[in-house]
């Protein structure tokens, strides 16, 4: 693997939209979309975070093994949360 | 004579294991390694985000009234704080990438600093919430922040175990299971997840700092362990995951109640 440097200028527009992403979430925040609320939080996040593990931590430019280690976590997670389907079907768990 | 290869280009020094073939195989298997951890990262964190998804379900009315009691300024200010640090930790490793001491040095003292105002800021968020009587445990209130405003918290005990005897009756039963002590226990849920998550992520924060300061020692005495840049570069992902769990930890539990 070769270590791809990137510009500082890719660097700080990542730094900025993060920025942007951050105005946004607050904003957002400020009004009641009802179930939607947790929704458009979780997008902002996930494309805040997806962000970073592309640039700032370098994913993008890896190689394909790399690329399989930083998915397995996220494969981890999505298991972890099927245990709401538990709580889902015995209705104790309504929405979000 | 040391059978290590070496592959130097401009300050940058990396000498390849005897059990690699290559540099880039060796690079790679830090890599992989350090994500490896940050996997287990994820579990761990993983196991609380499920834990605050389904109290916050179970009981929407009370984790939203309860979350209003956190600071939504203080949050975002540590937010911007955090994102601040993730760049100037990309930053401090594409020094190290390029083999630049000095550039190194100071952005990791840049992060340094970044995560220590976290921290300060954290450190103002519990001191309030101890004040107010929101840490989990025997002296948890809800209420107490509101009925010092009106003046009478001095009685704020006994007004409590009157409440509670009242709603437990006579004979010690519970006969509404929503009402009173219930619902404050719900909302000392949200405290619990509040603390365990914050608090475990603050650990990290500090875990970070202690890593950083550690390189920046090393890269001052010019130590070949930093010479090649791999090390700076683990301590960044770990940096930079931090981040993305406070990413999460911030509209979660500040921005949105239910």
């Amino acid at each position: 693997m070769e270590h791809h440097v990137l510009s500082v200028k890719t660097y700080a527009s990542v730094y900025a939209a993060l920025l942007v992403l951050l105005v946004l979430t607050v904003v957002a925040a400020n009004f009641n979309f009802g179930t939607f609320n947790i929704v458009v939080a979780l997008i902002i996040g996930v494309t805040k975070a997806v962000l970073v593990i592309l640039y700032f931590m370098g994913v993008k430019f890896g190689t394909r093994l790399i690329w399989l280690w930083a998915s397995i976590g996220f494969v981890w997670f999505v298991l972890l949360f099927l245990t709401l389907g538990d709580y889902i079907t015995r209705g104790s768990v309504i929405g979000w | 004579m040391s059978a290590e290869a070496v592959h130097a280009e401009h300050g940058l020094e990396q000498h390849v294991g005897v059990q690699y073939s290559t540099i880039e195989q060796q690079n790679e298997s830090y890599i992989v390694g350090m994500w490896t951890f940050l996997v287990t990262e994820i579990m761990f964190f993983g196991a609380l985000f499920l834990a605050l998804t389904i109290y916050r379900s179970l009981y929407p009315a009370e984790f939203s009234e309860a979350h209003h009691r956190l600071d939504k300024f203080l949050g975002t200010v540590n937010t911007f704080i955090l994102l601040s640090s993730s760049f100037s930790m990309a930053l401090a490793v594409r020094y190290a990438q390029l083999g630049q001491r000095k550039g190194l040095i100071a952005m990791l003292l840049v992060t340094v600093l970044f995560a220590a105002g976290f921290l300060g800021v954290k450190s103002i968020e519990y001191g309030t919430k101890f004040e107010h009587h929101l840490f989990p445990g025997p002296s948890f209130d809800f209420n107490y922040e509101e009925r010092e405003k009106q003046g009478i918290a001095e009685g704020g005990m006994a007004a409590r175990g009157e409440e509670q005897a009242a709603v437990a009756g006579p004979i010690g039963l519970e006969t509404n299971r929503t009402t009173g002590p219930v619902l404050e226990d719900r909302k000392q849920m949200f405290f619990v997840l509040y603390f365990a998550m914050t608090g475990l992520h603050a650990i990290h924060v500090l875990i970070g700092m202690v890593v950083m300061l550690v390189i920046i020692l090393l890269a001052a005495i010019d130590h070949p362990a930093v010479r090649d840049y791999i090390p700076i570069e683990m301590a960044g992902l770990y940096w930079h995951f931090v981040d993305i769990v406070w990413i999460f930890l911030f509209p979660l539990l500040y921005l949105i109640g239910h």
